[in-house]
């Protein structure tokens, strides 16, 4: 038995599931290096209960309610998402006794839907051409008319990119507290204004570079610019580079992934991992982490794994990934 | 300096539909305003008055985004491809 597997016997049984949530694994995937001086890390965050990142945020942000009681009990919670945020929230209130309403677009894979349906979550579809933008609108709408519900809302909570600030970042900076430079996917931003700013404190040199999905024709629906949004726990000073990664892109490195490191990692680890592989690539060295929101089982209806791309490209245009 | 340019969405309906056309310029700017000169209407849409883009729309150089390079100044090179999305949400 390997020295790591010793370690993960020695635990104490949890409480509960929301008692393992965090504490991933940074495991080395410089085999994706482009450059053999710059070694790649990958924060994998599928193994977190519901398997994704956002188990970190949706019990920061009903625990905070809950402690200066903005979350009474058995108060409904009502979210926007694209489908990870909700299935958390979904899984904590089965756990805590609250009922959870999602607003999540009609253009997202089977599995997510089933998943809100097995945490007994209700789910609220909005047009999907509008992305998850036209969710965060309709959630709005929807909340207005129903004022007693509980909207953590991800877009706006501090406590989102808290739980990173508290959480992810402590667990990178004792891991490898020499990283040079962080990437994660952007959704909300989250997860790299929380880690960002406490990785700068701890190094202000590290760079932050977000990869943001390129979304082809998929949001066909906006009627102006001013239907854009950004998130405003979205710290853009934080950052230090935006790269655009489109889905043939995110599909084939996601799929290489699995190939070549064993990591089963949802489609927007392939951006994350091609936004690596650009900060490698302008490196003369040094060590680069990049953080795998969620595993790969949502997505296995989408044929990433078994089929080529080019017979899937259609399904892939009108699905929303992230 | 010829380069490529790609438009999704809503900003696609301001060059009459196009996924995709070239334009001439040495830098973002340039090109931006070589296209309003074929699609009037369309510099408005991306930058302010002071030239500066508007906070919803991201303009990425190849892959990367100009924001984080020189902006609405950054330098081109023959064959660049650049293109402009709407700022969206995750989660």
């Amino acid at each position: 038995m390997s020295e790591g597997a010793a370690r993960q016997t020695g635990r104490t049984p949890a409480g509960s599931v929301l008692d393992r949530i965090g504490g991933t694994p940074l495991v080395d995937i410089s085999v994706m290096s482009p450059n053999p001086e710059v070694r790649i890390y990958a924060k994998l965050e599928g193994e977190n209960p519901t398997g994704s990142v956002k188990d970190r945020i949706a019990w920061w942000m009903v625990a905070s309610a809950e402690r200066d009681g903005r979350l009474e009990p058995g108060q409904t919670i009502l979210e926007p998402t694209s489908g990870n945020t909700g299935i958390s929230l979904a899984m904590i209130g089965r756990l805590r006794g609250y009922p959870v309403k999602v607003v999540m677009p009609d253009a997202v894979t089977r599995e997510r839907v089933e998943l809100l349906a097995s945490f007994g979550a209700e789910i609220l579809y909005s047009p999907g051409d509008l992305g998850t933008n036209g969710s965060v609108r309709e959630a709005q709408r929807i909340h207005a008319g129903h004022p007693e519900w509980f909207m953590p809302f991800q877009y706006e909570n501090e406590d989102n990119p808290r739980a990173h600030y508290d959480s992810t970042a402590p667990e990178i900076i004792e891991d490898l507290p020499d990283a040079d430079v962080f990437v994660a996917g952007l959704g909300t931003g989250g997860t790299l204004t929380g880690v960002g700013r406490r990785l700068k404190e701890h190094n202000p040199a590290v760079r932050i570079v977000a990869a943001a999905p390129h979304p082809g024709d998929l949001v066909q629906g906006l009627r102006s610019l001013e239907e854009g949004y950004i998130p405003p726990v979205l710290d853009e000073s934080v950052l230090d580079g935006r790269i655009v990664v489109d889905s043939a892109t995110s599909f084939r490195l996601t799929r290489e992934l699995t190939e070549r490191t064993g990591i089963f990692a949802g489609v927007s680890s392939g951006a994350a991992v091609r936004a690596a592989q650009r900060a490698a690539e302008r490196m003369r060295s040094g060590k680069v982490v990049c953080l795998l929101a969620d595993s790969g089982w949502k997505y296995l209806s989408s044929g990433l794994w078994t089929q080529d791309y080019d017979d899937i490209e259609e399904d892939v245009s009108t699905t929303l990934w992230w | 300096m010829e380069v490529r340019v790609n438009v999704t969405s809503v900003i696609q309906k301001t060059v009459g539909g196009q996924r995709e056309l070239t334009a001439e310029g040495g830098t973002v700017a340039e090109v931006i305003d070589d296209i309003e000169r074929r699609y009037p209407g369309f510099r408005e849409q991306l930058v302010d008055d002071g030239g500066q883009l508007h906070r919803f729309v991201n303009v990425y150089l190849n892959d990367e985004d100009v924001r984080f390079l020189e902006g609405a100044e950054t330098a081109l090179s023959e064959g660049d491809e650049l293109s402009i999305l709407p700022a969206l949400a995750g989660g």
